[in-house]
């Protein structure tokens, strides 16, 4: 029982730590422009690309993995720069519905590239070593790539703290959420900033999709969409724009993730004898096995919740919340 | 001007679809008659999505969930019975019973209950879930609305049952020709175009504007905006219920986010506003889509038309935020007015209609 639980932690910080380092790049960006990037999820899935092609050249993951994300990095400022800065002020649904037409380029893009490189639309993802097998401590065995994925998002997400605590370029993105007019009357260049921006949530949206497909096995054009959804409603539930919100976020939606798995159809699992027959029935009643394929269901009515009882999320400030 | 002259112009663009739709539908073309249909159903979701979203400001992102809903629920009810024992062996008993496929004379008149029920559901469900997101505006309603997207989507593959869940939904009757779309596009475009000039619609317009300045003056945001979101619902249902029964057969994967974002761009190209804009923008879209979707299927560069139609919308939104009408209409009700086309240089009316003559 107690390794059962240590397992489901362990993914549940595995998917978090995903859910963070993507929702810190949506939450920067989001801070500054009020721009919800939903092709955010689009970077992911190019990342996944670079890092098929490159490891399938034969490069070794040491190669690989700085040319993918520089690579998404790139498509990351190319698409501030043309799509999203001629429209800098629009209304907020004009910003959204771009980034609508972003994703449906950058997927679409993708499709054809493949298509003219003759592979499939659907790609086995050539796991690499160092990411692959499992890890087994005890009785606990736990796939390698999930404690990767929870160190890497670590390791990440501090350098990002002390980036945007300790650099001048960090206090200026965080001038720049704050008030975006006030911190360009102090001289902060806010081209600079938002391309920052963009760029770092690019570079954390590249690691994430390695580790995403390392976990997935395959990857396709489309990939980046669920997990941008994902990792909005974890900007969302720990405050839209605000970068500690969106990590706490994250983490709150591995283990809610994790949980509503781990207990549907709990009244089955339960051994003989440990609970009365009435909790069972009403557990099995409730809480139906079936209930696991709902799990997406079960997130978004959460995250319907937090918008109408808390729209600021947990650490968000008031103003954030566009509400009656 | 006497409304006899100004339904003249409507009427006439009514006579002369209808001539042209019967020279279609005796000529047996096939292909051309399914693409108007296709072209009958996007002009219902463009122009129900212009009620929901353009004319209150709230965007919603969920109207393709309404359209699975009417899909759904329509095609159970009218398929016959010895067809819904093989293929939803465990529906429940009450619902197992009811086989909508009844004619009368050659009219599936079935079909058109099972539609209704099926857009009537929709908008039950609309009004539920509407009083509690309406509450929210800008991004919040988007996102939440997609949401709702997911959760259809969930349910419609799991609710094995009901839906096939994931396997295709097969053997629908296809009961929907040229003349059923038409007449319920009518139907949308009437209702909605009726809405945009009655006080309901102008509440609406006018919280879009400014909510506050709206509510100081004593206009409610709440109601316009529910009523826009479940009348939108009906429509949208209605159009699913025109495809299933066009289509025949289908998956829960069709109702997602590639079709929401293809309604999206008809109605942000027409004029979010504008009725005949959408209409406009759907004639665009579906047209420039099926011509491209011929140089995909010679060329094999498939994915080609989303890309065009990603440019064209990012264009349309940087240059031309309006799109092609903004909130002005074709002004057909003024096509018999000698003094609309004595003054020259203004072929659109550029102000409000003002006369509320019934």
């Amino acid at each position: 029982m107690t390794d059962y639980v240590i397992q489901q932690v362990v993914n549940a910080l595995s998917a978090g730590s995903l859910y963070a380092l993507m929702a810190v790049g949506l939450a920067m960006v989001f801070g500054i422009l009020r721009l919800i990037n939903f092709a955010h999820g689009d970077l992911m899935m190019i990342a996944a690309y670079l890092a098929v092609f490159s490891l399938g050249a034969g490069l070794p993951l040491e190669v690989a993995v700085p040319i993918m994300v520089i690579g998404t990095v790139a498509v990351g400022l190319l698409m501030e720069r043309i799509a999203y800065r001629p429209i800098r002020g629009a209304p907020d649904v004009a910003m959204l519905l771009s980034s609508f037409a972003v994703g449906q380029l950058l997927q679409n893009g993708t499709l054809l590239t493949t298509r003219l490189a003759g592979k499939p639309t659907l790609i086995a993802f050539p796991s690499p070593e160092q990411l692959s097998g499992i890890i087994s401590l005890g009785a606990i065995t736990v796939p390698r790539v999930n404690v990767v994925s929870f160190v890497a998002g670590l390791v990440l997400l501090g350098l990002l703290t002390l980036f945007v605590t300790r650099t001048t370029l960090g206090l200026s993105m965080r001038a720049a959420a704050e008030d975006l007019k006030a911190a360009q009357l102090v001289g902060i260049k806010v081209n600079r900033v938002v391309a920052t921006a963009f760029a770092i949530g690019a570079a954390l949206a590249a690691v994430a999709g390695l580790l995403y497909s390392v976990q997935a096995g395959q990857i396709n054009p489309y990939m980046g969409f669920t997990p941008v959804l994902k990792a909005f409603i974890a900007a969302v539930i720990g405050g839209f724009g605000s970068i500690p919100g969106a990590v706490l976020g994250g983490f709150v939606l591995g283990f809610l993730e994790v949980l509503v798995t781990a207990l549907a159809g709990i009244g089955d699992l339960l051994p003989q004898g440990s609970v009365p027959p009435e909790v069972r029935t009403f557990l099995q009643q409730w809480l139906p096995s079936a209930l696991a394929s709902y799990r997406d269901a079960v997130v978004f009515i959460v995250l319907i919740l937090v918008l109408l009882a808390r729209p600021q999320g947990i650490l968000g400030r008031r103003d954030a919340g566009d509400l009656e | 001007m006497t409304n006899r002259r100004r339904a003249a112009g409507p009427l006439l663009v009514i006579a002369l679809s209808s001539i042209a739709l019967a020279v279609l539908d005796a000529s047996g073309q096939s292909f051309w008659q399914g693409l108007v249909i296709n072209l009958g159903l996007f002009i219902i979701l463009t122009v129900s999505l212009n009620l929901t979203s353009g004319f209150t400001g709230v965007f919603s992102l969920g109207q393709i969930g309404f359209m699975a809903l009417g899909a759904y629920v329509a095609a159970i009810l009218t398929l016959p019975l010895q067809e819904k024992a093989a293929y939803l062996p465990d529906l429940p008993s009450w619902i197992a019973g009811i086989h909508l496929d009844q004619l009368i004379g050659s009219i599936p008149a079935g079909f058109l209950v099972a539609t209704v029920i099926a857009a009537a559901l929709a908008c039950v469900v609309a009004w539920l879930v509407g009083r509690v997101l309406m509450r929210l505006s800008g991004h919040f309603v988007a996102v939440a609305t997609l949401g709702f997207l997911v959760i259809v989507r969930v349910v419609l593959f799991n609710a094995d049952s009901f839906t096939r869940g994931s396997r295709t939904f097969s053997n629908v009757t296809p009961y929907t020709n040229l003349w059923w779309t038409a007449a319920w596009a009518l139907l949308a475009v009437y209702v909605v175009w009726r809405i945009k000039r009655s006080p309901y619609g102008r509440d609406m317009f006018a919280q879009r504007e400014d909510r506050v300045a709206a509510q100081a003056i004593g206009i409610r945001v709440m109601d316009p905006r529910l009523l826009a979101f479940v009348v939108g619902a009906f429509f949208s249902a209605v159009a699913g219920s025109l495809y299933a029964h066009f289509i025949t057969s289908f998956s829960p994967t069709v109702f997602y986010f590639d079709l929401t974002f293809r309604v999206i761009t008809m109605l942000v190209i027409g004029g979010m506003g504008s009725v005949s804009g959408s209409v406009l923008g759907a004639i665009f879209i579906v047209g420039l889509s099926e011509a491209l979707r011929r140089v995909e299927d010679s060329t094999l560069l498939y994915g080609l038309s989303s890309i065009v139609l990603a440019v064209i919308f990012i264009v349309v939104i940087t240059v031309r935020r309006d799109g092609l009408l903004g909130q002005r209409e074709v002004p057909l009700d003024r096509l018999f007015d000698p003094a609309f086309w004595r003054r020259q240089g203004r072929p659109m009316d550029t102000a409000p209609e003002r006369d509320q003559s019934p």
